[in-house]
């Protein structure tokens, strides 16, 4: 059995109360949601912290998906399992059942949450390209307040986020537009294995014409951007293989991946590409055939 | 040859519909006797015991693949104020324990003394009042390293300029371990000479882990006054450790005693004596409390007995028309740091003399150097059947390349070269003499239930429109059930097993044996070889396993030699028995010996039915008041010790059918037909459920399993998110069928069956992964088959994993 070093551990009853108590344990106190990330690491004894900081109690508080005129907010509290089988999620975006069925396994799925997700802030994490890709913007609360990040602000790189200590992230705001789809797609070496690559896509169309496209990438470096190249690419053109092909070629060339024991940089570059095509083939396919999008809204 | 063809069907097996709820007094589907608490969660593993006054043990492990101990400081573990005991090599080295013997009459470090040899090697070890001070403590202990260059590669380890690995052995001056070889090399290479077609390969099979679900351990309590000894522990041959212990420790053999309780798997992992073992023991004779062992996964995974890592050439000789003449291969084995092969002393390679398969040659020749690397000492390990997975696969990997390279299909190249029933007993060209066999009738079976030419055609079409299918095919035959005498030993130790049965006065049995179950279900299976012969039903007979003061000597589970011998070992154990039985029945029927008819469980007059005695009437009088006939003692039971006159040779034909996705080369098992043979069957759902669980192993190895290594010799498995085994979403549903073949010299003709899907199945996926990637003039790629690595091969480029 793999044991943690010893620590001390406080349970939050509200997020102001959590406030209070990252400021008064101070440096050595750790926000803990779903727990799949920081206990295999205290396990490991790769963070050893003094205090641990439950937040549980506050998925009352914070945990939620609220569909508004122009965006849904999704409480940082709301686990892997809500999302998955979230009706308006799936309406909206399709994305989310799409990366949710392939992130980790049901016991994990159960308690991870969004909030320890995007914190963990791991390069091969799912739901920051879900994020990403959907040009989300996260909102951290402190005691001087609360302020408002995009991803590309919010990720600032390996397990390194804006949260400073003694904040907490509260709640992730998805703008909604119309007439839209996404769709996620992940090569795993195995059901539960993190991503060798995985790529998330927006799209957003008027007609026969592309208005608007994102994309996101997972375990291939630093890519918090949505890819502002492949939105350029695509706008005002109608959706087509060629397209997809160029699009793919530019998400081969904008991610910068390693090898390691999951694969080859050159099998990741060539995921990217392929995986880029797939879910913007698909998103495009889920708005021709109406299934989803912006019905949730709308209809 | 008898052949035994009862329930032979040419469609799969329909276990979904299988009715295993039944109560056969004797062979027969029934559920397993030790379920109930398995699945309740009653099942009593080493680390559930809690001993009053118990103490836990945590390891302090090397960080480096290679280094020499500088300094250990351990003052401010010692000042923990739950700390009990800081034992580091040194002080082993004072009592002259530093050292033991390694199952294959090498040695290796208890506690590393001079040098660490491999990541995750034991440094110093802690006692502590529970198991999180013991591991706070380790973090307290300083030791400081001289890093030296590790040995990582195993084509590199002979290199002149290579560091010495094991200077603890007097004169060392290289990394090499052994030399070993098989066969004719003149022979051989006169017919390679002459054939027309010669297929040469490079085939790595990779070091994998059996990770069994429970991690190893022990609790070791010796009593002062009475210096007895218990050991509860992780192994699959509990007799073989205490004999080993009292060799090593120098404490007498009788007051050793050792308890194998549940075990939540073994696949060979549990074989080994490992230094966790030791120190508890050392611990508990320091300190005079019991103390606990048990490793974390980590520890598991990165310093226990780990299997195969052999880098095999394998060439093969055959004529034009596809008769094949020849094998030949040269293997460079990675033993690691030290040689901890478990294996019988004369086959340092475990019985990888069966790679000429399934298959009639004029010749074959194997020559092997096994070497010293940084790396965890074991081998042999995870249920290979000492090293036959290794040579099936190279054999089917290699008769796959032939076909290939001929141009043919590979069932009707293997048809071509199957030893044919009339030539059994056959004689190898390595010597192996295998039992029995009828190879064609399994192969045409599986290709029935498989719809061969269908899924050819299926094929065909798919590849037309650039689709990517595959086909494996794969025979394999296994060598189980170790061993003879005369030719195995471990450690000096023959590898006989006893058995010691009893009838109660009621008629209710106890059978003892010295096998150990790891979740193969013996408590079921032996009770139902004693069942068939004795006539009294399988719940009236506990089977013991796993105590060395309640069984006798054998030893152990492994290799799959326990139905072959010690299943051996019950039913002679119940004949005696009988025959017992029948002369005490002749005086209860007053009739003679030879005028009795035995029906199971019952002994009847010839002639006249009416007049008959049970086997529980003949219990209760073999116990109770009255006479019995003339030199006949009281009491019902006997002991036997049974040597194997041979191995058992189960074999099977399998067939995979994979689908790999051009976009992103992951590989999907869609089939995965199995025909197995193990002669007689005794449980069919249990034999089933060793098939099942088999063949999933073999998917983890082909397409996701691996122990890798940096250039620093770091260990990169070092847990369930790096060492990945498969789950049920990668395996299909299996579809099995069986064909019997009795083995002649086993009393029941039965031969082993838990590892044969193992041994079997990885090659059938390869070989189909291989197959679709056809197109891509791929030949061959090697495991683990990620979808990385496929995508290599794809580009023309497939890579070795080391
Ligand atoms: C076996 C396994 C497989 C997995 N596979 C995948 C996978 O395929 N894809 C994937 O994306 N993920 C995977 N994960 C990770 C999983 O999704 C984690 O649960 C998730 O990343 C973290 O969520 P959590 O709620 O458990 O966070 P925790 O472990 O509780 O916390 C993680 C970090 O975030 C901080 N934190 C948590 N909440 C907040 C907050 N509201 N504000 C500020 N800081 C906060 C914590 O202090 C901690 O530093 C896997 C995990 C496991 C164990």
């Amino acid at each position: 059995m793999q044991v943690p070093a010893p620590f001390e551990y406080e349970r939050a009853t509200s997020v102001d109360n959590a406030i209070d108590l990252l400021e008064r344990l101070g440096d050595e106190a750790r926000l803990i949601a779903g727990g799949h990330s920081l206990l295999p690491m205290m396990k490991l004894r790769l963070a050893n912290l003094e205090y641990v900081i439950d937040i549980n109690d506050l998925h009352n508080e914070l945990g939620y998906v609220r569909v508004g005129t122009d965006e849904v907010r999704i409480g940082a509290m709301t686990r892997h399992r809500e999302l998955l089988e979230s009706p308006e999620l799936a309406a909206l975006f399709p994305i989310f059942a799409d990366a949710e069925q392939v992130i980790a396994d049901p016991i994990v799925r159960n308690r991870g949450t969004i909030g320890g997700s995007l914190c963990q802030a791991d390069p091969s994490e799912d739901l920051t390209a879900v994020c990403t890709t959907l040009d989300a913007s996260c909102v951290i609360r402190g005691r001087g307040g609360e302020r408002v990040v995009t991803m590309a602000e919010f990720h600032r790189g390996p397990y390194e986020t804006a949260v400073e200590h003694g904040e907490i992230l509260t709640e992730i705001r998805i703008p909604v537009r119309p007439h839209g789809s996404s769709a996620y797609a992940k090569v795993e070496r195995r059901a539960g294995d993190w991503a060798v690559t995985s790529a998330g896509a927006a799209v957003w169309m008027d007609g026969d014409v592309i208005t608007g496209a994102r994309v996101g990438l997972a375990a291939v470096g630093p890519n918090t951007t949505g890819i502002p190249a492949i939105s350029e690419a695509l706008q005002a053109q109608a959706p087509s293989e060629e397209l997809y092909a160029r699009a793919g070629a530019i998400a081969a060339e904008s991610c910068s991946p390693v090898t390691d024991n999951r694969g080859t940089a050159d099998y990741k570059r060539h995921l990217a590409d392929e995986l880029t095509r797939r879910t913007l083939r698909l998103s495009v396919e889920r708005i021709q055939a109406g299934v989803a999008g912006d019905q949730g809204r709308n209809g | 040859m008898t052949t035994l063809d009862e329930g032979v069907a040419a469609t799969p097996e329909d276990l979904e519909h299988a009715d295993n709820d039944q109560h056969p007094v004797g062979h027969g589907r029934m559920l397993r006797k030790e379920d109930p608490r398995f699945i309740r969660g009653m099942g009593k593993y080493v680390d559930d015991l809690q001993l009053k006054g118990m103490l836990h043990l945590a390891i302090l492990r090397s960080p480096v693949a290679h280094a020499t101990i500088v300094s250990i400081d351990t003052t401010a573990a010692q000042a923990h104020p739950k700390v009990k005991a800081v034992i580091t090599g040194a002080d082993l080295a004072a009592q002259g324990l530093a050292w033991m013997p390694t199952l294959s009459n090498d040695v290796q470090a208890v506690l590393a003394t001079d040098k660490v040899r491999f990541q995750g090697q034991e440094v110093a070890f802690v006692v502590a009042e529970d198991r999180y001070s013991a591991r706070d403590a380790l973090e307290l202990i300083d030791v400081e390293y001289d890093i030296l260059p590790p040995v990582v590669d195993v084509r590199t380890a002979l290199a002149p300029d290579a560091p010495v690995i094991r200077t603890d052995l007097e004169g060392k001056t290289d990394n090499h371990c052994f030399d070993w070889e098989t066969g004719d090399k003149a022979a051989t290479d006169a017919v390679f000479a002459r054939a027309d077609v010669v297929v040469t390969e490079d085939i790595v099979y990779p070091r994998v882990h059996p990770a069994p679900m429970e991690t190893c351990g022990c609790v070791a309590d010796y009593e002062r006054v009475s210096g007895q000894l218990t050991l509860w522990t992780t192994s699959q041959a509990p007799h073989a450790h205490r004999t080993v212990y009292a060799l090593v420790s120098g404490l007498p053999e009788h007051k050793i005693r050792v308890i194998a309780p549940d075990i939540g798997g073994g696949f060979g992992n549990k074989v080994p004596i490992y230094p966790g073992y030791v120190c508890a023991i050392v611990a508990s004779l320091v300190i005079g409390k019991p103390v606990k062992w048990m490793e974390d996964r980590s520890e598991n995974l990165v310093s226990t007995g780990f299997a195969r890592d052999y880098v095999m050439r394998g060439e093969i000789a055959a004529t034009k028309e596809g008769k094949i003449l020849a094998i030949r291969t040269h293997v460079i084995a990675d033993h690691g740091a030290f040689n901890g092969t478990a294996a019988p002393v004369k086959y340092p390679a475990g019985f990888f003399g069966v790679f000429t398969g399934s298959y009639d040659l004029e010749a074959a020749y194997c020559s092997m150097t096994a070497v010293y690397t940084n790396k965890a000492p074991g081998g042999v390990a995870y249920a290979c059947s000492f090293r036959i997975t290794e040579a099936v696969y190279l054999v089917e990997r290699i008769v796959d390349c032939l076909a290939y390279d001929l141009d043919m299909d590979p069932v009707e190249l293997r048809r071509k070269n199957l030893i044919q029933p009339e030539q059994f007993p056959y004689t190898s060209k390595t010597g192996w003499v295998y039992d029995s066999g009828e190879y064609e009738r399994a192969l045409d079976l599986a290709l029935e239930m498989a719809g061969y030419d269908e899924l050819r055609a299926e094929q065909a079409e798919k590849r037309e429109r650039g689709e990517l299918m595959g086909i494996g095919v794969a025979f394999f035959t296994e060598a189980v059930g170790a061993g003879p005498r005369k030719d195995m030993d471990i450690l000096g130790l023959g590898m006989a097993d006893g058995s010691e049965l009893r009838i109660h006065p009621t008629g209710k049995a106890v059978l003892r044996v010295s096998c150990m179950s790891q979740g193969q279900g013996h408590e079921t299976t032996f009770a139902q070889i004693v069942a068939e012969e004795i006539g009294i039903p399988p719940a009236d007979i506990q089977v013991i396993n796993g105590d060395t003061d309640q069984t006798p000597f054998g030893l152990g589970t492994y290799g799959s030699r326990s139905t072959p011998v010690s299943g051996a070992a019950a039913a002679l154990v119940s004949r005696k028995v009988r025959d017992k039985a029948q002369i005490i029945a002749s005086g209860m029927l007053e009739v003679s010996v030879a005028d009795l008819e035995w029906q199971k469980g019952s002994f009847a007059v010839k002639g006249d039915p009416s007049r008959s005695v049970t086997i529980q009437d003949i219990a209760m009088r073999a116990h109770g008041a009255g006479d019995l006939p003339d030199g006949v003692e009281g009491g019902l039971e006997a002991q036997i010790c049974y040597n194997p006159e041979n191995l058992t040779y189960p074999f099977g034909a399998y067939i995979c059918v994979v689908d790999i996705d051009p976009g992103t080369a992951a590989v999907k098992v869609r089939r995965f037909i199995a025909v197995d043979d193990c002669g007689t069957r005794i449980n069919p759902m249990i034999i089933e459920g060793q098939v099942h669980g088999g063949l999933t192993d073999g998917v983890g190895m082909a397409l996701m399993e691996m122990i890798a290594f940096d250039d620093e010799g770091n260990c990169l498995g070092g847990s369930l998110m790096d060492y990945l085994i498969p789950t049920a979403l990668e395996v299909p549903h299996w579809e099995t069928g069986h064909t019997v073949t009795p083995s002649p010299h086993h009393p029941i003709g039965a031969k082993g069956v838990g590892e044969s899907a193992t041994v079997g199945s990885q090659r059938a996926i390869v070989n189909a992964v291989v197959d679709a990637l056809k197109p891509f003039g791929i030949r061959h790629a090697d495991m683990p088959l990620t979808p990385s690595r496929v995508w290599d091969a794809m580009q023309g480029r497939p890579t070795p994993p080391i």
